[in-house]
């Protein structure tokens, strides 16, 4: 086990290489001469050579990234072009949002899905079951903006039940807080929640068939003791696979929520740094993002052994 | 002085016309047309027949575990003390289910929980039908693997189905079906999936435990040899009705029913040597989708005549509390 985790973040490593090479050639390889685009529209040919000195652009493009992954691994996440502060401290401040949305949005979707799928599951073709297909399908179809701007119209313009937009920070209160972030996470959530109780009801299916499930049937145990323990755990491998998952795809989701709703969040921050073409900032998140996501992998993979005492590794 | 039991009072399980349907995309299977049977208190009951004859639904059928959307019980009454079983809310059933009437199956490698320990899948049928603690039920899990003969219980209550042998988990089964001391011990095919060896074991344990215990047994089986080293009284099932029903002794010494009488030809006895070819019964078992004509197994009896193809025959005394289902079963008997 001790050994697994060890080769794990070994190879974590070798894939955390891979994704930095990417970024790195991210800023290389975009048209025009990354001196040009730091220096800006009005620059005197000094002053992009100086930048050029001052990037190491001069170098071979190798040194350029050991010079840049030694950068990064020591922590300095580098210098946003357009505002002229360090990347790691834009971004640490625009993280509170970002988790927020993204943990109310997660537990919604995990509480609400797997409960959704489960019932589903122990009523086949019943009404449950019948209203879940018809909501996965919309769930899935409908993008999150128009969901998002949906709501909007209805529980906040129309009903004046929620703000519209933004976003308060969790020590100006709980409850400003959490009323900002009810419909963005709703809107977020939707379409997890179809996802997550679309393979909720088909692992529990599974499952619900197997002989061991008659046996606990055979010596008393109640429907909600044959559903949440003997069935559950049986089929939380691929559910927990797919929570894994969708913790990484959320971000791409985030982005485009932060937008609709104006949450001051990272997702919001990198767009505007696409605009801004300030190629620091979108290399640090990534970074970021693609470490998040590798780690996330893991932790799922060891919650495995949890799950399923047949794996051992 | 000692009182002599009326014969009512001996009865644990009296099954009535018990009639269960699977429901196909447009089709009916009448899987048990009318089966009446009883199970006397500390007896054991063999159930025979080949696959498919309705012998895994009867039990099924009798603990309500058939799956709700495809089958249904539609008549019949099954009698446990008095009360039918069929009228019981879903709750009462399940403080019957593995506490008064306990079931072990075909397949011991599937059919134990693999994420939990064998220890606490054992306790959790003592959890929930008494009130022990989690302690006091794993305590009577290890108790129970010891009475099976499981070597080293106090490991093995830790270990997971995946850490044990077919035999072993079987064994599992069994300690976990007597856990609360069932008054009925519903065995299907509980040694068909087994090695000859381990069979031999598991019939002789659940023979042993059964005089203990004093656990009535319903033992379900397609093996007539099976029958012959357990029971003490056989009914004989083909295309979901009982067609004969006699002490072990009677059935073996004078089958009243061509079917039976097929079955005990086509095992191969050692005493004999190397037979040519083992004789089989012709023809198939009857499809269970369309209704039936006359007796079903007429197609396939070489004792059939006219009577056979248009009336179904009922189950009716040929001796002492010795029945079959067939209208030449004098002529069978004497064959």
């Amino acid at each position: 086990m001790v050994s697994y985790i060890l080769r794990r973040l070994l190879s974590t490593i070798a894939v955390m290489t891979m994704v930095g090479i990417f970024v790195f050639l991210l800023l290389r390889l975009a048209p025009g001469d990354p001196a040009d685009i730091i220096a800006g529209d009005r620059a005197t040919p000094e002053m992009v050579a100086g930048i050029r000195e001052q990037l190491g652009l001069n170098e071979p493009m190798p040194v350029q990234f050991v010079h840049w992954a030694l950068s990064i691994v020591s922590g300095d996440f580098g210098t946003s072009i357009f505002t002229g502060y360090p990347v790691l401290q834009l971004i640490s401040q625009r993280l509170e949002p970002t988790i927020s949305l993204s943990i109310l949005t997660l537990s919604l979707s995990v509480t609400v899905g797997i409960s959704f799928g489960i019932l589903a599951a122990w009523r086949t073709g019943g009404f449950i079951d019948r209203v879940l297909t018809a909501f996965a399908a919309l769930g899935f179809s409908v993008p999150v903006f128009v969901i998002g701007y949906f709501l909007i119209y209805f529980l906040a313009i129309s009903m004046h039940w929620l703000p519209v937009q933004g976003y308060e920070p969790i020590d100006h209160g709980f409850g400003p807080w959490f009323v900002h972030l009810i419909l963005p996470t709703l809107a977020l959530s939707f379409p997890y929640v179809a996802y997550f109780a679309r393979i909720v009801r088909t692992s529990m299916l599974e499952v619900l068939s197997e002989d061991y499930m008659r046996t606990a049937a055979a010596k008393g145990a109640s429907s909600y003791s044959m559903l949440f323990h003997h069935a559950l755990k049986n089929a939380g491998v691929p559910i927990l696979t797919v929570i894994g998952m969708s913790v990484a795809y959320l971000i791409s989701g985030v982005v485009i929520t932060e937008t609709v709703f104006n949450i001051p969040g990272v997702g919001r921050l990198v767009v505007d740094a696409i605009n801004n073409r300030d190629y620091p900032i979108i290399q640090g998140v990534l970074i970021l993002v693609s470490g998040l996501y590798v780690l996330i992998n893991l932790a799922v993979d060891l919650a495995y052994t949890l799950i399923d005492p047949r794996i051992r590794y | 002085m000692l009182m002599r039991e009326s014969a009512e009072d001996d009865v644990l399980l009296d099954v009535r016309d018990l009639e269960t349907h699977f429901y196909g995309e447009e089709s009916v299977t009448r899987a048990l047309g009318g089966v009446s049977f009883q199970v006397k208190k500390g007896e054991t009951l063999g159930v025979v027949g080949e696959s498919g004859c309705g012998k895994s639904v009867t039990a099924l059928s009798i603990l309500r575990l058939l799956p709700k959307l495809t089958a249904r019980t539609v008549g019949g009454e099954v009698r446990f003390h008095g009360r039918d079983l069929l009228d019981l809310s879903d709750r009462e059933m399940r403080k019957i289910r593995g506490h008064r009437i306990a079931m072990i199956f075909q397949e011991p490698m599937t059919s134990l929980n693999p994420v939990y320990t064998v220890g606490r899948q054992i306790a959790e049928a003592v959890q929930i039908h008494t009130n022990a603690t989690h302690s006091t039920a794993m305590a009577k899990a290890e108790e129970m693997l010891r009475l099976v003969r499981i070597a080293d219980p106090e490991r093995r209550v830790n270990n997971y189905p995946y850490e044990m042998s077919g035999g072993m988990r079987q064994r599992a089964m069994i300690a976990m079906a007597l856990a609360c001391s069932p008054e009925l011990l519903i065995a299907d095919e509980p040694t068909t999936a087994l090695d000859v060896t381990i069979q031999a074991q598991i019939l002789r344990l659940i023979v042993d435990l059964k005089e203990r215990t004093g656990t009535a047994v319903m033992f379900i089986t397609h093996d007539l040899g099976v029958v012959a080293e357990t029971c003490q009284r056989v009914i004989v099932m083909y295309a979901g009705r009982i067609v004969e029903q006699a002490a072990v002794t009677d059935l073996f010494a004078r089958p009243a029913h061509p079917y039976t009488q097929g079955l005990m030809r086509s095992v191969p006895d050692p005493r004999r040597g190397r037979q040519r070819r083992l004789p089989e019964i012709p023809g198939i078992v009857p499809s269970l989708r369309e209704p039936i004509v006359g007796c079903s197994f007429a197609p396939r009896c070489p004792f059939a005549i006219d009577i056979c193809r248009e009336k179904t025959p009922m189950l009716r005394d040929v001796g002492s509390s010795h029945a079959a289902a067939c209208w030449r079963a004098e002529e069978v008997m004497g064959a």
